[in-house]
This record gives structure tokens, sequence and C-alpha cells, in this order.
């Protein structure tokens, strides 16, 4: 057992808490400052919000991203989920070690040599750089993301569900889609919900592989800060805070009360 | 007519030289890398047969029942299923279903959706689907629990959806892995004598696999014995009982107490066996065995006679020792002798009256004696 909380512990946690989240708290606090100062408090406001949404760039920007995201997002799962499953299920093909080690590179590839890399590959196709050079960046580096998510779910996947499946008059694609797919679902949207979240807040491959018109909110925002901070900037940082955590929490809030009603369900069940 | 065992069996297509195999297993090798699973495996099943695969784990029942089910294709050799050779044919186009041991009931369905699944994929048209789930449904007697999904039913519950659903599509043959592997033992117990009515309800043959005798000897009208991808022995549970083909199947099959010797008179009376256990047997079959040859002199231990007194004749068939062990089980009693030769003898005796004038205890001095045709000489 563990006798109270002793004056170290407390000490700890405090300063490792206040490292982790003091200066966002700052700056959220900040985006509701009177001032136009930073770092001054000059008293409540939300005027920088009504500001924000009239700054005609930041918007872009934004809407560029969410695209960017959504779109990179759902090309990065299906091909991800395609990659987890040829390396789970087929671990006999000539050059699997290869494969399953190119999948998983760029996960540790440094993201400026990731960026560089495409814009020379760009360059030399001869593709202009723009809004679909940003989404084609991130499919790439997004996508082993979600291949090692689905993929960690689908070693745990019973296999005889779908030989039942099977055995039951159920062609292969049949069976994958109506046993696996719905079976590693979670897991496939847990994927989908990280690249979106990566391409989200990228901001390193985007600066290389970003062309006029096609800005995203990370690569605005820092290149304003550059001209000085504005309250409008810890704004839409707060905002973008706000949509991240509360997709968060939402999904962890269901996803336990889930647990907690299986748990329920199956006791119920043995009860009888 | 002498009859091995208790009952008199109606349903002998095995016996029938007209009757035609319904699975024929020909040939069949099965190899996994360096592997075998099955070695060169004949086998006949016929139809309406409940069979069983017995053996211990890694003995390669499963995988010939995954071939039968076409998830696994032979390596050589071929299986007939109804005259037809499967080679090719996949698991999906096959008129033969599988109930899995682990029930690979699918978790996103309900119970309803789950025993239609397989219909669904016939294309049947939906009122009839309804029908035949709401039959299945009844059958299995899970009416109320229709829109519950698996992980809401208790074990015994989901082993039955998993048997409504494997029979739903009325197969020619259903596949059973382990059917009761899961249950505790009471409710197995209630279950082997429902799934045996069911069979006869349904008129299927049943291919079950099991390392469950019990299981085995209970439910199927043959069991297979089989071990390391061969089988040891194909016949009705009391003449794998009685009448074992070799020691590996009277060791692996019941209790068994086994006597080795040398046959010294071997002719259409019988024959006698000088045992290395200090006693002569006389027995009324020879198992073929040839004057001079060794052999092993097999008896179960409830044929096996214990007594403080000597009994009538002490020539053969009867040698004295000391009760080494007693285990007392209610209906009846098990007592360990040790013999001179230091062999343990396993004699059981029915409690059929609760007193008894000859109580025999720890360290009593007892006899075991038995009966010309209590056993049987094995060869091999």
């Amino acid at each position: 057992m563990i006798a109270g909380w002793s004056r170290f512990n407390v000490v700890s946690v405090v300063l490792g808490f206040a490292f982790l989240y003091l200066p966002i708290v700052l700056l959220v606090v900040f985006s509701f400052n009177e001032s136009r100062l930073v770092t001054v408090w000059g008293g409540f406001s939300t005027k920088w919000y009504v500001s924000l949404f009239s700054n005609q760039g930041l918007m872009d920007a934004a809407w560029v991203t969410a695209r960017v995201a959504v779109i990179s997002a759902t090309v990065a799962t299906v091909l991800g989920t395609m990659a987890a499953l040829v390396l789970t299920r087929h671990t006999r093909f000539r050059g699997r070690i290869l494969f399953s080690g190119m999948v998983f590179a760029p996960l540790v590839m440094p993201e400026v040599i990731t960026g560089l890399s495409l814009l020379l590959l760009f360059v030399a196709v001869g593709l202009d750089r723009g809004f679909l050079t940003v989404t084609l960046a991130h499919v790439t580096f997004s996508m082993c993301f979600v291949a090692v998510v689905v993929q960690s779910r689908l070693v745990t996947f019973d296999r005889s569900l779908e030989e039942a499946a099977m055995d039951l008059g159920a062609p292969p694609v049949t069976t994958f889609f109506q046993i696996t797919l719905p079976v590693i679902a979670p897991a496939i949207v847990s994927g989908w919900l990280l690249a979106f979240t990566l391409s989200l807040d990228d901001l390193v491959i985007a600066s290389f592989t970003s062309g006029p018109g096609a800005t995203t909110l990370p690569m605005k925002i820092y290149s304003q800060v550059r001209l000085g901070v504005t309250p409008e900037i810890n704004a839409v940082s707060t905002l973008m805070i706000g949509l991240v955590a509360g997709g968060v929490i939402a999904a962890s809030i269901v996803n336990k009360r889930r647990a907690v009603q299986r748990a329920r369900d199956e006791q119920a069940a043995e009860r009888g | 007519m002498n009859s091995l065992g208790s009952i008199r069996r109606v349903f002998a297509p095995w016996n029938d030289p007209a009757a035609k195999p319904y699975i024929v297993f020909e040939r069949v090798t099965k190899t996994f890398g360096g592997f075998t699973a099955v070695n060169d495996l004949s086998l006949v099943i016929y139809e309406r047969e409940f069979f069983a695969l017995l053996g211990a784990s890694g003995c390669g029942k499963t995988t010939l029942l995954r071939m039968l089910a076409g998830f696994e294709e032979p390596t050589s050799g071929r299986i007939l299923l109804d005259g037809q050779d499967m080679r090719g044919i996949p698991p999906y186009r096959r008129p033969a279903n599988m109930m899995f041991q682990s029930y690979a009931l699918f978790p996103h369905m309900t119970v309803e959706q789950n025993i239609a699944f397989g219909l669904r994929q016939e294309g049947l048209p939906k009122p009839e689907i309804e029908a035949r789930v709401a039959d299945m449904l009844k059958l299995v007697k899970l009416g109320q629990f229709a829109r519950r999904k698996p992980h809401q039913l208790s074990g015994g519950q989901r082993q039955r959806v998993a048997l409504a659903r494997s029979v739903a599509k009325r197969p020619k043959v259903l596949l059973l892995d382990e059917p009761l592997g899961a249950l505790d033992r009471k409710l197995r117990e209630e279950t082997q004598f429902e799934l045996m009515d069911l069979q006869q309800e349904l008129g299927l043959t049943f291919v079950i696999v099991t390392h469950d005798q019990e299981e085995a000897m209970t439910m199927a009208d043959r069991i297979a014995v089989m071990d390391k991808g061969k089988v040891m022995q194909v016949a009705t549970p009391a003449e794998i009982y009685e009448a074992p083909a070799s020691r590996f199947i009277a060791d692996f099959v019941g209790s068994v107490n086994m006597f080795e010797g040398t046959v010294e008179r071997s002719d259409e009376d019988g024959a006698s066996i000088a045992g290395n256990d200090g006693f002569s047997i006389r027995t009324s079959n020879t198992g073929g065995a040839a004057r001079g040859s060794s052999v092993a002199f097999a008896i179960r231990p409830e044929k096996i006679r214990v007594s403080s007194k000597p009994p009538e004749q002490t020539a053969f068939n009867a040698v004295a020792g000391e009760i080494y062990d007693i285990a007392y089980l209610g209906d009846m009693t098990v007592y360990h002798v040790k013999l001179p030769s230091g062999q343990v003898v396993k004699a059981s005796a029915l409690n059929a009256a609760r007193i008894t004038n000859d109580p025999l205890t720890w360290q009593d001095r007892a006899w075991i004696s038995f009966d010309p045709d209590a056993g049987i000489v094995l060869t091999s």
C-alpha cells in the first residue's frame, strides 16, 4: 500500500505537470487577453476569436489543412490497412522482411529527410507543388502509423472467424467485408484519427511539399509568428487544442463505456 | 452369437459389404514444412454415422477434419465426399459445415444474425431465412436470446449458437472440433446426449474430433484412434474397449492391466501364457499369437475379482498379492494390488451391495483372479 503522499511525490507531480502543461495553459489564457500584447494581461475578452474569423488568410489555411487531413488520412488508412493485412497474413512471401522494414522506416525517418526527398521527387517528375503534393506527402508518412495500429489488432484477430464465414458459404471477398472489416473497424478508426492528427499538425513536411495557394494552418501560424505573435494566433491554437483534446477525450470515454458495458454483460451472461 | 460389450447395434453399415462409403480418405498425407501431420491415412465413414476421431493433441485429428472442411489441402492422396473428389474445392463450396472449438461466433452480430449468416450466403428469400432461424433457435432452446450478442451469452449458450449456426444450412456432414471442450463437466454430459439426439433427429453424418475418450465412447458409432498421423484402430466403442488391436490402444482407452509373457500353447481352444509375473494365464482367445512368441495379456480392472480367500483353483488366472492402495469412488472401489513381482494390478469392484462381509484394507493379503475370456492377447 502507498502510505499517503510524501512531500517529494507532491513536488515531483506538480513540477512534472507544470513542465508539460504550463505553456499550453498560458497560451489558452492569453487567447482571452484584452490587450494586444501577448505577455501583459489586460482583462478578459473574446475579441481575438471574433477577429480570427474575419482573418481570411488564417481561415483559408484552416480550410486547406482540414481538406488535406481528411483526404490524406482516408487514403493512408486504406493503404495502411492493406499493408497490415499483407504483413500479418502472408508471413512467408519473399522479401517480407524488406517490405515490413520499408513500411515502418518512415516512423523513424527524420521529417526533414522525408520532406526533402519528397520535394526532390515532385520536382523530378514535374509535379507542381500545391494541394496535391502536400496531400500525397501526408499519405506517405502517415500510412505507416496506420499500418502499425491495424497490424497490432490483426495479430490478435481470431482467424477461425474468417474460416467459419467461409465454411458457411461466404467467398473470401464477402468474408473480408462482412467479418474481418467490422471486427477490426475500431483499429482502423484509431488509425484514421492518428493519421488525421498527424496531418493536422505537420509543419516540416508541408513546408517542403506545399506550394502557393496550399498553405496549411501550421505553416500560416509559423510564418505569422515570425512577424510577431498576435493573440489571434493564441486563439487559433486554442481552437486546435480544443479540437484535438475534445476528440481524444470523447474517444476514450466511448471506449471506456463500451468496455464497462461489455464486462457487465459478460458477468450477467455467466450468472445466467 | 457372442457380442462385445452390452449393446446390440442395429445401425452398422461398416459390417455391410453393400454399403456405400460416404466419406473416403484415400492414402492421405499432409505435411507442414518438415512435420508430417497426417501420414498415408485411409479411412471410410458411412452416411448418418456418428464418427469420432480420438487422439492426443498433435496426432493429426484436427488436420484431418480441416482437410475435410477444405481449410487444408492434402499433400498427397485424395478425399471423396459422397463420391465427389474434394481436391481444389474451397470451403465455401463444400457440403460440410464445421463447429469450431472456439465457436468462432461473429462478435458484431446477434445470435439471430450469426445463425442466418450461412443462409444469407445461399441467397435464400428473407421469410425462409427467418423461418429457419426460428426453427434453429427452437432446436437449441435459445429463443429468448435471439437478439443478444455473443459476449452476452454464457459458455453453454455460445456453444449452442455455434451448433445452431453450423446445422442451419442442413449440411450433409457436420464437423465438430472438440465441441464440448470449453464446457464444465456437468454441462458436457448433458450436451453429449443432446448432440446424439440432434444427430438422430436431423439424420446427418457427424465427424467429431476429441481427445476425451469418454466423450468419444458415449457419442460415437465408431471411433478412429489416432497416433502420430496414423489411424491405429477403427472400431465401435465396445470393440475398442474389449478388443483393442494393440498395447497402445489398450493403454490409451480406459484403464488396463498388462501382463507380459510367453505363449506356451496356442490352438483353437485358446492359449496358455507363462506370465512374467509368476503365474500362468489361460485365455479363450489367442490373438493369433504363435507358440513361443512374447505377448501381452491385457485385462480391464473391472474384470478382475479381488478377495481375501483363495479362489476355487489357483493353478492359473490367479495370484496372491498385497493391497497397496484403495480408492473408494462410491459406485465402485478400485483396489491396487501389489504382486510379488512388483507389478501393481488395478481391480475394480462394483459396490452393488451397501454392506460387504469381506472387507479389505491396506496391507491385507488378497487374491486376484479372472475368467479365461476376461482378457485379450496382444501381439503388437
